[in-house]
């Protein structure tokens, strides 16, 4: 980027500080972290209390691991989340493939209904879904859960792959409906694979959307479907020990894992590009 | 139980149009479900859906009906009774043992949302306090079991000024001026505390009397509490982040454990009675083992688990022994004759009343 | 849409071989028409229907008073006058999401420029830093901000040993509710200005400093006006799903209800009124509705005007 040349180098440098900002910045990143290592540090806590530290135990952790609801709550997460990421990726693949052959027109209303979701307020859609499934008499449980994720999940999941389908050389396509292929074979042969970083990230970022939804899930889970989200919230109202703290940090670790796995497939299909 | 030899016992059996042929009540073969005709089901494993208050029952109390049974208990939690009903009428079918209290009882029957099937009638029905039969939301137990009873008043920390001089709702309500005050969040609570301090009297708490309504709401409005939460106020008043607490007796019992500085105050112009029971949802998957469920909890000793857990009185006869001293020896639970007067059943109010209700919670909650 | 920065221009690849037929998208389009479209036809109908004598759900009787009753209270003694409560929720929306707004624009300008001007693989993991948080759970960070701003806790102990003041009260007041507000949103506005200013060429500044130009003057006459697409990104992530927040005003602001979706949650739960709780969400709705096109519009002209 530097079009001075080398001479100049120090005043770029300085050029590219402006006041304050270094320490602003740290500031914020020990703003947005301070709060998340505190509950990390007193899930560490044995007393029950977890503001008063009376000594280090692992306690909470073995509860947490012990206590059925919460393996419960967990379960239900977890097949709630992967049911929604495989069918709202699914339909974010057809999405994104469809929208390409779209005209401006047609697009721009695909657009929008597809990108509701995040546009809409969660507790409006929440409320709305629900009047909906006692319309349709759907009852409230596993699968009124897995539908309601699978809408909010599209939008976040079409990003990532839409993104990478745009970016996708026309040749590549050109060139194997030169040599003969049909367009089922194109699909799975090139496009899918070369599709395949944007899909991974959008299903990946579609999980970690579903696993923390709270809104949508307070309002449509039923008996025994609970998630874990909403248990967690259930229990900060009412019972608030370490044992929030611990869970807390098991999700926060989950979290980073998964933006990791995410980063990495990122950063290692850009050299395959 | 020294509390049900009182009036108020007397008082509630009454409030019900009672034949007092019910003595029948055991058995009512002729319009009884069929449970009765046929053998109490047998333990053969599988689920049971529990939707209960947080913090209302004791796990390891779960674990031991699981064990003895092979149920496994699913247990999902609210914080009020309206709450209840809304999950419930939401659409949200697959519960099957639900916790309602008297009142509620009352609402649901009529909603046909419980399941009728001769509770009195099951092997444990008899251990049922004869007290606790009659009562007006459940005649003769058709729909529910008895589970917790208690009242709600004031949970006071002594150590601060304010708050040990609190002995009315009048006095409730100006604390929050000075000290840190917690409310339930529950309209029938909060607004019958409202109507008595303004001087409306414990018969008429379900009148049509806007003007009523209105001194209570002017009294509302200069009300600010810290939380207005059903849930964790056990927490919070241990730890001393708020001093004052209105709060059922066995909350403040639980908070007396830990700390030793809270006392639990019958206020002057008078205060709730309620009883909570085991109901089962209409339409419920798994009948037998809620039925099963039900029975096990009537047993005496059961009766004091969950006395000992959650610090409030059972109704269920024969449980005496196996509670803890402790609890008998609280004033707040084993109450004392003059107190007990205080106590009067929760109103349960027609729509015209009940809509009131709601106008004056929902105008306070939106003006905190 | 404010949006148009995560989704990339289109091709007209309407013929091109190899991408398979429009209709694709039908079968996600009909699913979130279903899950998505006719559920707010669901809560705009509810919200003209009666309420039932007991309870949630609705009586399929026309009512039209709903949204007469957001804004006229019959009083209690009698009288008909203007309701301020609903007003004042409403405002309070706003005037919370405007200062999360604010608050998180003047933190976040220097923390992306900042991150923008490091060395390209320091530039990697700050990103990574800030996108974390933005993956987390919603629950988990406003749960984070009640344990910082309990009474008890570390900042209350800290305050009350140094002697600032006798009762640290923060929590279970409004304040309390737009520090986690602020701590929520801070990384939704980082990430859109930071993509603005990843992109800026600095040259442009350079110039500016040849020319003689004082920091502050490159800063506000040449850097800002060039990442204002991040900008205006980063107010419309902010600012319009802050008017809709729940857990915030709900687990900081001590169960008062004071945001319209607390309201909106609390009529279809505890107090059992669907229709009036539909007749606040179509309101939320427009207000989000209108928003969004202003933004949308204020971003299209700056476009235009630059071209």
């Amino acid at each position: 980027m530097s079009v001075l040349g080398l001479p100049k180098r120090k005043k770029l440098v300085n050029l590219r500080n402006f006041p304050f900002f270094t320490s602003i910045s740290y500031f914020v990143l020990f703003v947005l972290y301070a709060p998340l290592v505190l509950v990390i540090f007193y899930s560490f806590n044995r007393n029950r209390t977890a503001q008063i530290w009376t000594g280090f135990s692992t306690r909470w952790y073995t509860d947490v691991f012990t206590n059925t609801d919460v393996v419960r709550s967990l379960k239900n997460s977890l097949i709630v989340g992967s049911a929604a990421t495989v069918l709202s990726t699914a339909l974010a693949i057809a999405a994104a493939l469809g929208l390409l052959r779209m005209g401006r027109k047609g697009s721009a209303f695909a657009i929008g209904l597809l990108g509701a979701p995040l546009i809409i307020p969660e507790i409006v859609s929440a409320v709305g879904t629900l009047g909906f499934f006692l319309f349709v008499k759907i009852p409230l449980g596993h699968i009124a859960l897995i539908l309601a994720h699978t809408a909010f999940c599209v939008p976040f999941a079409m990003l990532p792959i839409r993104a990478r389908l745009v970016s996708l050389e026309r040749s590549s396509f050109e060139a194997a409906a030169d040599l003969g292929a049909n367009e089922w074979k194109i699909f799975t042969r090139i496009t899918l694979p070369l599709l395949a970083p944007g899909i991974m990230a959008g299903a990946l970022l579609a999980f970690a959307i579903s696993l923390d939804d709270f809104i949508t899930s307070f309002f449509i889970a039923g008996p025994g479907s609970t998630t874990l989200p909403v248990y967690i919230f259930g229990m900060i109202r009412s019972n608030v020990t370490p044992a929030i703290n611990a869970l807390s940090t098991l999700l926060l670790l989950v979290s980073a894992l998964t933006l990791v796995a995410s980063y990495t497939l990122a950063t290692k299909n850009q050299d395959r590009k | 139980m020294k509390f049900f030899t009182s009036k108020v016992g007397v008082a509630i059996a009454i409030a019900a149009t009672v034949s007092l042929g019910l003595s029948a009540c055991s058995s009512n073969s002729a319009t009884s479900s069929s449970s009765s005709s046929t053998a109490f089901p047998t333990a053969k494993g599988g689920e049971l859906n529990l939707y209960n208050w947080t913090n209302y029952i004791d796990p390891a109390q779960l674990k031991a009906f699981t064990a003895e049974t092979g149920i496994k208990v699913n247990l999902d939690t609210f914080d009020s009774n309206e709450t209840l009903l809304a999950k419930l009428q939401a659409g949200a079918t697959g519960y099957d043992v639900i916790v309602p209290s008297d009142y509620m009882v009352a609402q649901m029957v009529t909603l046909g949302l419980l399941e009728k099937v001769d509770v009195a009638g099951f092997p444990n029905g008899k251990n049922i306090d004869p007290n606790f039969l009659n009562v007006y939301w459940d005649k003769g137990r058709q729909y529910t079991a008895p589970y917790m009873y208690g009242t709600t008043g004031i949970g006071v920390n002594m150590k601060d000024p304010i708050a040990s001089k609190i002995t009315s709702w009048k006095d409730f309500f100006a604390a929050a001026k000075g000290t840190s005050v917690d409310v339930l969040k529950d309209q029938t609570e909060v607004v019958s505390a409202a109507l008595r301090a303004t001087g409306v009297a414990a018969a008429d708490l379900c009148t049509t009397d806007k003007s009523k309504y209105a001194a209570a709401q002017k009294l509302l409005d200069t009300f600010k509490p810290k939380v207005i939460n059903s849930d964790g106020g056990i927490e919070r008043m241990v730890k001393e982040s708020s001093m004052v607490r209105m709060a059922w007796n066995g909350s403040v019992h639980r908070m007396t454990v830990d700390n030793k500085n809270i006392k639990y105050v019958f206020p002057s112009e008078g205060m709730n009675f309620w009883a909570d029971n085991l109901a089962i949802a209409k339409g419920a998957k798994n009948l037998d083992n809620a039925k099963i469920f039900i029975n096990w909890m009537m047993d005496p000793k059961q009766g004091a688990v969950a006395t000992n857990f959650t610090g409030y009185a059972n109704a269920i006869l024969g449980s005496g022994p196996f509670m803890d001293a402790a609890i008998k020896a609280d004033p707040a639970i084993n109450t004392s004759p003059e107190n007990a007067k205080l106590a009067t059943p929760t109103p349960n109010c027609p729509t015209a009343a009940r809509d009131l209700y709601t106008e004056v919670f929902t105008s306070w909650t939106s003006s905190q | 849409m404010a949006l148009d920065l995560s989704l990339p221009v289109v091709r007209d690849d309407s013929h091109a071989p190899g991408k398979t037929s429009k209709w694709l998208a039908l079968a996600p389009m009909a699913f979130l028409s279903l899950t998505v479209a006719i559920p707010l036809v669901i809560i705009a109908v509810y919200s003209f229907l009666a309420r039932p004598e007991m309870g949630a759900g609705v009586v399929w009787k026309f009512d039209p008073t709903h949204y007469v009753k957001i804004f006229i209270q019959d009083r209690l003694d009698g009288t008909r006058s203007f309701d301020t409560r609903y007003l004042k929720v409403i405002w309070n929306s706003f005037f919370y999401s405007g200062i999360t707004t604010i608050a998180t624009l003047v933190l976040s300008i220097p923390v992306a420029l900042w991150i923008a001007t490091r060395d390209p693989r320091k530039r990697v993991l700050l990103v990574f830093l800030v996108t974390l948080p933005f993956w987390t759970s919603i629950l988990i960070r406003t749960y984070a901000i009640t344990q910082l701003l309990d009474e008890k806790g570390v900042l209350g102990k800290i305050a009350t040993t140094l002697g600032i003041t006798s009762h640290f009260q923060i929590l279970y007041t409004p304040t309390a509710t737009v520090i986690g507000l602020i701590y929520t949103f801070l990384p939704f506005m980082i990430l859109p200005i930071y993509a603005s200013a990843e992109r800026f060429d600095f040259r442009f500044a350079e110039a500016g400093y040849d020319l003689g130009a004082r920091k502050m003057q490159v800063l506000f006459k040449i850097v800002l006006p060039q990442i204002a697409p991040g900008i205006m990104a980063g107010v419309a992530l902010v600012f319009i799903p802050g008017l809709g927040s729940f857990l915030q005003p709900d687990m900081l602001g001590g169960g008062k209800t004071n945001m319209i979706a607390n309201v909106v949650a609390n009529n279809y739960g505890q107090a059992r009124n669907w229709p009036f709780g539909s007749a606040l969400s179509v309101l939320l709705c427009l207000i989000v509705l209108v928003a969004t096109l202003l933004l949308s519009a204020s971003a299209r002209k700056r476009k235009a005007s630059r071209i």
